[in-house]
């Protein structure tokens, strides 16, 4: 499929279906963030796919306007890398939360961002499981009481930004969603980069999560931008992705000036185009050819 | 069988190299016109153990493996112990004198063969696997073929190496000439045919055929017995333009195969009985979504890790029950290897036409077995129906409205129950595919307080698709009277040694009659009942302990059989099996008669013979049935 930049506006992605989120809900600020870049990008809603898995944050395709699979819980990569690979035309992205990504699917995020899949990945980290009424979750803070850790939450908590560059992904990104034109730009750079992108936003659970509140994190984040961090610097941005406590960094964290080359530019399969371009079948000559293999 | 058969068993421990002769045996007789049926026994283990290889080969197709050996070639001690009690009046036994002794006596007319390798061949002193080479060239002369076969097989097999080929041919023609002037021939002597052959597994066929058949996507993570499947893919993706990806775990797998089919492309992925367990949520994924899949399962003995090398029939109530909630689904199990060639055709136009998962069952027999297929079956241009795909806007469609003014809805509420399907990436049929409960238009009713019309009518919808789906599958037919004494019911991979079960029964007086079900899910009740109801005695033959399929056949029919024949061991019937379940069943008036594979003649106290003294013991012909 050819890409074409069309004059695009907000309203060409929103759908008819408005948001059910709680009014207040950190993922308002995600979904608009979302509405801008694509209309900046100029990819027309048929071109791109919306894949999520599930949870309140992977409601986000049924409010956005262009294709979009609402697929198993953690399952979002796997079926979005299928889809990419099938039809490398189309422009992907996985949005989802951090039960969603980081629980359940965090084995697939491992490997995606390792087979170096074109997708950008959007991660509305509320650091609570919202969908079932507030039970811990791996980007819980430890000894964070929910209703499933009365006494406290007693595990570590995951820190997707560290896992992201030890795992190879090319393009390493925070935002909060209480900063929406910050994320605009965060999405389209991300959207941009020719591989695998993730983006953890703070997105606020105003009803579930008491703790990590919009004031919580006004207090402590500071944009990586307005600081001397250099985003093509590996080293620095492992320090970054360790900063947490009264400082809290966001913006770009990591972005390989030289990055690897994309998986399907590389699959031998894909050599000859598109995969949903190709004919079916095979020639009898091609056939012929198979067969005398087994005599 | 009216042509002559031979039945040689090759045997020794992981890293003799049994497959590569018995492959280099197999391809050789291939090019003299004689067709193969061949089961590996194996363990899993890399390096020692033991691994038992019989070939049948014939003028005339075997469809089984058979139930004697004729020749044995021993690559091991091990070996010759083990099966030389097995062989039969005039059968013979090949062996490296060098290196091993007969333990004891062997049966009355069976002809000890001793090989002095290292005085044939000079390479053996470097190459210990060189026996290997003289032992097939022995056999080759002692069944009747020339030497021209196994000439040209050693040839193209090291067509890099002209040095390997001399040295290999050199010591096969030593073998053979060796055979021609201290040996006996084989009663039974091959007569060469102009029969062309090609030699191929089950799951080789799988692959090539869903490949003919417009397979764009292959996903797998490695299990045994469904590996090859992926190694076939990997090897001829690039030339063939399909995507072949190993991937993390069976539920990536599924996941990814189901992602790209909904963009279009025809993915198909495959496993065994584990890695359909953790394939269950996405099948029903693909159920709700009507995004067809493809998933073949080849069914090793289970449950858990079980018994990873050795065959069952065991899944059958897994695919059945794979995922929550009631939706149509199309489960498939191929009766031979012709069938795996054609069954991925057929199910992946099956999962376009009615937007499903579809199953094919089969099996490490199947899956593994080699056998060879006639070329010309195998140069075939599949039908590729897609049933109602779209793929391309209609002209004049400005990319950002809904066509003609009618809003595209994913899921309309069709009289057949199929509603078109636009892949992603078509301007105007923008829509969300969602694994909750969704009205027509795809938007969720999940989330609604309650909506129990809507509810109903998608759930309806989605069944009633299946309403014409017999018109695309083939009815089972009786093979025999209906009016047989006893009518055997097998399904998927039996379905050769049964027919031969079937042959023999009659040819004692025993009139038989055979039944086997391919297509499980939906089931044939019209034209099943019709024939069992009529049947004097339905005996189910199945690979398995609790008779998965006699269940099935009671539940779907309301027949319950008069007899089941099973096995459960890990090795697959031979024919011998069933002809003594049936007579069994007659005789004694049972009603499940199990059967078991033994070593006749010798028990070992080692079964795996991996370590420590291999101690073992002569028994009287061991009882077959339990």
């Amino acid at each position: 499929m050819a890409t074409v930049t069309a004059v695009l506006e907000v309203k060409d992605f929103k759908a008819e279906v408005p948001p059910d989120w709680c009014p207040g809900c950190g993922d308002f600020g995600v979904l608009n963030g979302l509405f801008h870049a694509c209309a900046e990008l100029g990819r027309r809603p048929h071109e791109v796919l919306v894949v999520s898995g599930i949870g309140c944050s992977s409601n986000l395709p049924g409010f956005f306007r262009s294709y979009g699979v609402h697929s198993l819980h953690g399952r979002a990569l796997p079926f979005a890398t299928g889809a990419k690979l099938a039809n490398h035309g189309m422009t992907v992205i996985v949005t989802g939360g951090d039960g969603d990504g980081y629980g359940i699917g965090l084995n697939h995020f491992i490997q995606a961002m390792r087979r170096n899949i074109d997708i950008t990945y959007i991660v509305m980290d509320n650091e609570t499981y919202g969908l079932t009424t507030g039970q811990v979750s791996p980007t819980s803070e430890t000894g964070m009481i929910t209703k499933t850790t009365p006494h406290g939450n007693l595990e570590g908590m995951l820190n997707p930004m560290a896992l992201a560059l030890a795992s190879g992904c090319g393009y390493v990104a925070r935002g909060f969603s209480g900063q929406p034109k910050h994320l605009q730009k965060l999405y389209t750079d991300a959207i941009r980069h020719p591989g695998f992108a993730l983006i953890d936003v703070f997105s606020p659970c105003v009803t579930f999560n008491k703790h990590n509140s919009y004031e919580w994190f006004r207090k402590r984040v500071y944009r990586l931008e307005d600081s001397r961090h250099d985003p093509n610097d590996f080293h620095a941005a492992m320090d970054a992705a360790l900063e947490w406590g009264e400082k809290i960094p966001i913006g770009l964290f990591y972005q390989n000036r030289s990055p690897r080359p994309s998986l399907h530019s590389q699959d031998p399969g894909l050599q000859a185009g598109v995969l949903v371009d190709q004919p079916l079948g095979v020639s009898k000559e091609q056939r012929r050819k198979l067969v005398e293999e087994f005599m | 069988m009216k042509q002559p058969d031979v039945i040689v068993g090759i045997g020794g421990a992981a890293g003799d190299g049994v497959a590569s002769a018995g492959n280099t045996l197999a391809l050789s007789v291939a090019r003299q016109g004689q067709a193969v049926y061949a089961y590996n026994s194996y363990q899993s283990v890399i390096r020692g153990g033991h691994s038992w290889l019989r070939l049948r080969i014939s003028a005339e197709k075997p469809v089984n493996h058979g139930d004697q050996v004729d020749a044995l070639i021993a690559l091991n001690q091990d070996t010759l112990d083990r099966h030389l009690q097995e062989l039969v009046p005039g059968g013979l036994a090949l062996y490296n004198s060098a290196k091993m002794q007969p333990g004891h006596e062997p049966p009355v007319g069976v002809q000890l063969c001793p090989l002095p390798v290292p005085d044939l061949t000079p390479a053996y002193a470097k190459l210990p696997v060189m026996q290997n080479t003289v032992a097939v060239g022995a056999v080759i002369r002692l069944m009747g073929l020339d030497f021209t076969g196994l000439e040209s097989v050693l040839g193209s097999t090291f067509a890099k190496k002209p040095q390997v080929v001399k040295v290999n041919v050199e010591a096969a023609k030593a073998g053979y000439d060796y055979a021609a002037a201290h040996f006996l021939p084989l009663s039974a002597q091959l007569r060469p045919t102009t029969q062309q052959w090609a030699l191929v597994t089950g799951n080789e066929l799988f692959a090539m055929g869903a490949a003919f058949a417009g397979c764009k996507f292959y996903c797998a993570y490695p299990m045994s017995p469904a590996t090859h499947i992926l190694e076939w893919f990997a090897g001829h993706g690039k030339q063939l333009g399909v995507c072949v990806r190993q991937v993390e775990d069976e539920i990536s797998v599924i996941n990814m195969t189901i992602g790209a089919s909904h963009m279009g492309a025809r993915g198909m992925c495959a496993t065994s009985g584990g890695g359909l367990a953790l394939m269950t949520e996405a099948i029903g994924l693909s159920g709700m979504l009507e995004t067809p899949v493809v998933v073949i399962n080849v069914q090793r003995a289970g449950p858990s890790t079980g018994v990873p090398t050795k065959t069952e029939q065991g899944d059958l109530n897994q695919a059945f029950g794979a995922s929550q909630g009631d939706f149509p689904r199309i489960i498939i199990a191929p009766l031979s290897m012709p069938d795996c060639f054609t069954t991925p055709a057929l199910a992946f136009n099956l999962a376009d036409r009615y937007q499903c998962p579809v199953i094919i069952l089969s099996d490490l027999l199947l899956s593994e077995g080699n056998e060879t297929v006639d070329p010309e079956q195998l140069n075939v241009e599949f039908a590729i129906e897609r049933g109602e795909l779209i793929t391309a806007a209609p002209d004049g469609d400005n990319g950002r409205e809904a066509v003609s003014g009618e809003p595209y809805l994913r899921y309309k509420d069709t009289a057949s129950g199929i509603s078109p399907r636009a892949v992603p990436g078509v301007p105007g049929h923008i829509h969300v595919a969602a694994s909750d409960e969704h009205d027509e238009d795809g938007v969720l009713i999940s989330d609604v307080y309650t909506d129990t019309v809507r509810r109903k009518k998608m759930v309806d919808k989605r069944t009633r698709k299946m309403a014409t789906v017999f018109e695309h599958l083939p009815a089972p037919k009786l093979e025999g009277s209906i009016d047989a004494e006893v009518t055997l019911v097998g399904w998927g991979s039996t379905w050769g040694v049964i027919s031969e079960a079937v042959e023999r029964l009659n040819r004692e007086g025993i009139s038989t009659s055979h039944l086997q079900i391919k297509v499980l899910v939906p089931f044939h009740v019209t034209e099943v009942s019709a024939i069992l109801g009529r049947s004097r005695r339905v005996v189910v033959v199945e690979n398995n302990q609790s008779g998965q399929f006699a269940r099935h056949l009671r539940a779907e029919t309301g027949i319950t059989a008069h007899g089941h024949i099973r096995k459960y061991d890990g090795e697959p019937f031979e024919p011998k099996h069933i002809v003594a379940g049936v007579k069994k069943i007659l005789e004694e008036k049972r009603e499940v008669v199990d059967v078991l594979s033994t070593e006749a003649g010798w028990q070992t106290e080692h079964p795996t013979g991996t370590e420590g003294d291999w101690a073992g013991r002569l028994v009287p012909a061991a009882a077959v049935i339990t």
